[in-house]
């Protein structure tokens, strides 16, 4: 697989209320070897906020499938997934 | 350090944001009794034994985002009622901490472990070292007398399997002033006599037990009286969110605020002053003089260092400045004053030109609630542009390069940084506090004190991690005028 698994990252003021500033360290977080398969974009607000049946804040996309109540560990283990598949 | 986007952090963001959006919809008194059950659902994975355990849990916890004190806790009363006694508040009351001792009963007493790493080895050099001869070896492993044990801590340092740990109490561990303890009930006390209003506790607590108390509810209500209710943010608050200069301004304009001033205006009126202070003080022969703008810090001083007293500037905070001067411009005006800070919430509630004080926290959700997003607001022309060194008050470091630039003749200042108020930095503030008193000049002649680790940016109640607030307040402060 040489496709890079693309992260997006919702940096609008609901997902930085509930505490987006930290996956935004995603990139210092991931070892050589995924950082290389991975690229990460920073967004404005994607909107997932306004439609409660999207979860909770803060979002995350990863290869365009969405991600609610995102938190670092969990945007790792799920990059970890799609590299091992 | 524990994160500042956790768990309990997250349940206290969304308290905020729930209580907003009531009060906003006019349904704060009727709605805000579903809160527990909204968060707690029956289906859900319990935090602790059930989910009528955690109702009861956030139920408090609302109770102090409602900006009340849950010591006197009525399980009987309403949240409705005390939604009633929110709104009908006219002033934030004392002491700022409250304590949610439900959650406290997790913590027991700070003692000493054996954990089955140990090998019951023949050296034995826990038992060889113990001073209080507490420690036998039964069924092969060491035991430690719980009676007998004074928590030296010598045990675990001599262990070469590192099979003793410290079980310690971490909002007890976290105070730096030793104003927390436990009770006879094993519920943790704050002294207020002796505590600075660091913050230190909540931020450090996993149970979120150590609350501040919010004026949240106070504002919006001053907003939907349709008062002309004015906001002052900290440097330390433009690092919060991901904002291009006048964004902030456009989302407080957005948020219903007559007026938005940079508080780094109140830092630039500090640091001429202090820098002028500076230079009188040298001039008459002053062994130091330290910064005055932290408020955890002077108080912090006051009870605990007063040999420092003298050397402390006579100069006010950046807050303070702001609000007289948005006192002077709107006589009438209700000021509100955003931080990142447990200790202006009582510099706040003692400066008469400061109506509320309110945290990162509060402000986000005030956002969320009105369906703000900063990143989307038109941004607003500035009509003052502060300095960068004004913008660079909220990071350890930053009043110090203040003064230093200001300074008639920079090569006479020695400035000296105490970065964080903890256990080390008491000791450091000891230590000039013993030069002050005896009069010898030290190595430095301008001591900067932060109370917070990093500056106010890793305040106790901001919503981003500092690594991520200091890039985002470098980008800030380089906008400022040079």
């Amino acid at each position: 697989m040489s496709e890079k698994i693309k992260v997006v990252i919702c940096s609008g003021t609901a997902c930085f209320v509930m505490g987006a500033s930290d996956i935004l360290l995603l990139e210092e977080s991931l070892s050589p070897e995924l950082r290389s398969r991975v690229e990460i974009e920073g967004a404005t607000c994607l909107g997932m906020c306004r439609e409660s049946e999207r979860g909770k804040a803060p979002y995350v996309t990863i290869n365009g499938e969405l991600m609610s109540q995102a938190t670092l560990p969990k945007v790792l283990a799920r990059i970890q997934e799609l590299v091992d598949a | 350090m524990l994160n500042i986007n956790n768990g309990a952090s997250k349940l206290k963001r969304e308290i905020l944001v729930r209580l907003a959006k009531l009060q906003l919809e006019g349904n704060l008194e009727d709605g805000v009794h579903y809160i527990p059950r909204e968060m707690a659902p029956r289906n859900a994975d319990p935090f602790r034994c059930c989910v009528y355990h955690d109702r009861e849990v956030l139920r408090m916890r609302v109770i102090a985002r409602l900006g009340h004190s849950v010591e006197d806790y009525d399980d009987e009363k309403k949240l409705a009622e005390y939604a009633r006694e929110a709104l009908a508040r006219e002033k934030p009351t004392e002491p700022m901490l409250t304590v949610l001792d439900e959650a406290c009963n997790a913590c027991v007493r700070a003692h000493y472990m054996v954990t089955n790493a140990c090998q019951a080895c023949v050296a034995r050099p826990c038992m060889m070292n113990c001073p209080k001869k507490c420690i036998e070896i039964t069924g092969g492993r060491a035991h430690i007398d719980p009676e007998a044990c004074v928590n030296c801590g010598l045990c675990m340092q001599n262990c070469p399997y590192h099979a003793i740990i410290k079980i310690p109490v971490p909002c007890e561990e976290a105070c730096p002033v030793g104003a927390i303890s436990k009770d006879e009930n094993g519920k943790e006390r704050i002294d207020y006599d002796k505590c600075t209003f660091c913050g230190a506790c909540m931020r450090e607590c996993p149970f979120g037990a150590m609350m501040d108390k919010s004026q949240l509810i106070d504002v919006i209500k001053k907003l939907m009286d349709g008062k002309k209710v004015v906001a002052m943010y900290a440097p330390a608050i433009a690092a919060q969110f991901r904002a291009q200069g006048g964004q902030l301004e456009a989302a407080f304009a957005k948020a219903g605020f007559a007026k938005t001033y940079e508080v780094a205006v109140g830092a630039d009126i500090t640091a001429d002053k202090e820098a002028h202070e500076f230079e009188e003080r040298m001039d008459r022969g002053d062994v130091l003089m330290t910064t005055s703008c932290c408020p955890a810090y002077v108080r912090a001083v006051h009870i605990h260092v007063p040999e420092l007293n003298s050397c402390v500037s006579d100069t006010r905070s950046p807050m303070h400045y702001t609000a007289a001067l948005a006192r002077q411009n709107d006589p009438d005006a209700v000021t509100v004053f955003i931080g990142p800070c447990l200790a202006k919430r009582k510099e706040g509630i003692d400066d008469p030109n400061v109506d509320y004080v309110l945290s990162a926290e509060d402000v986000g959700a005030l956002f969320v609630a009105k369906g703000i997003d900063i990143g989307e607001c038109e941004p607003v022309v500035l009509d003052i542009i502060p300095t960068t060194s004004g913008r660079n008050f909220a990071r350890s470091g930053g009043v110090a390069e203040a003064v230093r630039v200001r300074v008639k003749n920079p090569d006479r200042l020695r400035p000296a940084v105490i970065n964080g108020l903890d256990a080390a930095g008491m000791k450091q503030l000891a230590l000039y506090g013993k030069a002050a008193a005896e009069g010898k000049p030290c190595e430095a002649n301008l001591v900067e004190v932060m109370a917070c680790h990093g500056g106010c940016i890793a305040g106790p109640s901001v919503i981003t991690n500092a690594k991520v607030a200091a890039i985002q307040l470098e980008k800030y402060a380089a906008t400022g005028k040079k």
